[in-house]
């Protein structure tokens, strides 16, 4: 995944996330850490890339942008196993799906994944 | 800044929250207004289930015993509290705080609002006969079709009964259920006499109960940026709204507690349960959440401003509750060395015991905490060399003897199975019922006649 001028890096590094439901779809709401990394999160972490992370394990994935947090917001259809009471998931609520997003790899420009690096020490 | 300014406390962000928080935020610094929020999704469907055992229940039962450790102090300083604790039962709630408060000596010094008229159940069946099919907005199928297991059916309400309450002096006001942001906007249109159809006001006031909706989550609790240098949980400030009359707020948090209120602490709660950002849709108005703009404004202190909304749409969400089925879930713990695969066998011979008993489940889940429970299989390969793992196997069905024999399937494997087991001392899982949850859509003109302010005087 990565090229000469960039370097493949997991998004804990990049962003931090919130998670919860609605039914039996779990939303994830993707903060960049700092600011300006946001663009690189709008350009890679993509509908197809986070459909691709969690396949086998939601039906549709929807994105919605919101520049002014820095944020991107994703909808992970049927994620739930039917959701609130229904589910026998530890999880029924989605509440960590926040951080099994942040486990997918993307591709990040060198300059970026610098300063990543150099915040998570 | 000058201009009236308007405190606003989150005291609870969902039954079984902190109890301290409410008598923290009362005790800990200036508030007008606390408001409690009580009702997730599932916790409707939850207070059926206890007000079809007694009658007498089907509310937030920790918030009678809570108000009588605050009464004295908002009586004394004039806060007011709006809170949907009232449930499936919102009469028999705002019964037991009055009663509380005639206990306290408090009699002729509290006015209850009292907001009723959300319950459809009544007239269920003639709402449906007159054209309303409540689809499920899931899957769209139509209420007709589980009818006959429909244990509640409750209309959200937005914050207008809420501001007649208050203008007709309630100090307390209970509700059944209404939305977790019309707790907070009720508040701010009584004192700013902002018009219902101010859109941009009612967003505003939407996007403040939303971030203080769910309590500390917005002021440091469950904060994942940085979360080592989130400090003094053991006593974490709950979130407060400084409401200004020209719709822009100030969230911040009692001085001298702990966590934090930042733009990482608040925008993580503004992305919680988020659907369509441009479209957050309540009974009052619609907000548009691309539109906040969030600025650090002092510690602790996080200012917003900017909110555009909507007008509101002609309908209101409806939340049923349904009899669904039964489930059960079993657990039993696995130790070094070979846990993970100990546990896989157990779960292989637990799942032949169950076939060859010709027993029929719409469902049984294999999940191995330790393993792959929270991420599932991006957990990726565990290591061969884990102390321990802790098997969890759930199952579902609509026959409950089905799974009333699961529940004795679990603690044989003990002495039948794969070696190093224990974690069984909590005895048979139980089989419980589910309640499941059935979201609609209803016209408003088929709920709003219907809708009721009482006081009530101790």
């Amino acid at each position: 995944m990565a090229t000469a001028k960039t370097v493949s890096m997991q998004l804990r590094y990049l962003a931090h996330a919130r998670s919860g439901d609605k039914g039996n779809t779990a939303n994830v709401g993707l903060i960049a850490l700092e600011p300006e990394w946001y663009p690189v999160l709008v350009k890679q972490v993509t509908v197809a890339r986070v459909r691709k992370h969690f396949r086998g394990m939601a039906s549709r994935v929807e994105r919605f942008e919101l520049p002014n947090l820095h944020a991107l917001n994703f909808l992970l259809h049927d994620a739930l196993d039917g959701g609130g009471t229904i589910s026998l998931k530890t999880d029924a609520q989605g509440k960590v799906y926040s951080t099994a997003l942040l486990r997918m790899e993307i591709p990040v420009p060198l300059a970026v994944a610098r300063q990543a690096r150099k915040r998570a020490k | 800044m000058t201009g009236k300014v308007v405190r606003i406390a989150g005291g609870q962000g969902f039954w079984g929250d902190w109890l301290e928080a409410p008598v923290r935020q009362v005790r800990d610094g200036p508030i007008d207004y606390l408001m409690m929020d009580y009702l997730a999704e599932v916790t409707m469907s939850i207070m059926q289930k206890q007000r079809s055992r007694n009658p007498h229940a089907g509310y937030a039962r920790d918030f009678v015993p809570l108000m009588e450790r605050i009464l004295p102090d908002i009586v004394e300083k004039g806060i007011r509290v709006t809170s949907n604790a009232g449930g499936v039962n919102p009469r028999g709630c705002a019964e037991a705080v009055l009663e509380s408060a005639r206990k306290l000596g408090l009699g002729g010094k509290l006015k209850i609002g009292l907001v009723t008229g959300d319950d459809l159940l009544p007239d269920l069946d003639a709402l449906i006969a007159a054209g309303h099919e409540m689809r499920d907005m899931d899957t769209g199928r139509p209420l007709a079709d589980i009818r006959d297991r429909v244990l509640s059916a409750n209309a959200y309400l937005g914050m207008q009964p809420m501001v007649e309450a208050l203008a007709r002096g309630a100090q307390v006001v209970i509700t059944g259920r209404v939305t977790d942001t019309g707790l907070t906007l009720a508040p701010m249109f009584h004192e700013f006499g902002w018009a219902f159809d101010d859109w941009d006001k009612v967003a505003a006031g939407t996007v403040a109960g939303h971030i203080i909706e769910c309590g500390a989550q917005s002021s440091g609790g469950n904060l994942l940026k940085d979360w080592r240098t989130v400090k003094g949980l053991a006593n974490p400030g709950f979130p407060i709204v400084e409401a200004s009359a020209d719709g822009t707020f100030v969230i911040t948090k009692h001085p001298g507690t702990g966590g934090v209120v930042s733009i990482p602490s608040v925008s993580e709660q503004l992305v919680y349960e988020m659907g369509d950002p441009h479209e957050y849709i309540t009974p009052d108005g619609v907000a548009d959440f691309t539109t906040i703009q969030l600025k650090q404004a002092g510690k602790n202190r996080v200012r917003v401003s900017g909110i555009r909304g909507g007008p509101k749409t002609d309908k209101l969400k409806v939340s049923i509750a349904y009899f669904y089925g039964y489930k059960a879930v079993g657990t039993l713990v696995y130790g070094w060395p070979d846990a993970y695969d100990k546990a896989r066998a157990a779960d292989a011979i637990l799942r032949q015991r169950l076939k060859n008993l010709g027993l029929q489940f719409e469902q049984v889940l294999t999940e191995y905490v330790g393993v792959d429970a929270t991420h599932g299989r991006l957990a990726g390969e565990p290591s061969p060399d884990l102390p321990e793992v802790q098997l969890r196997i759930g199952v579902r069905s609509t026959d409950k003897a089905a799974v009333e024999r699961f529940t004795r399937e679990i603690a044989p494997l003990v002495l039948t199975g794969p070696p190093s087991v224990t974690g069984f001392a909590g005895g048979r899982p139980q089989v419980e019922d589910i309640v499941a949850y059935w979201p609609a859509l209803i016209d408003r003109t088929a709920v709003e006649p219907g809708v009721r302010v009482e006081i009530l005087e101790a």
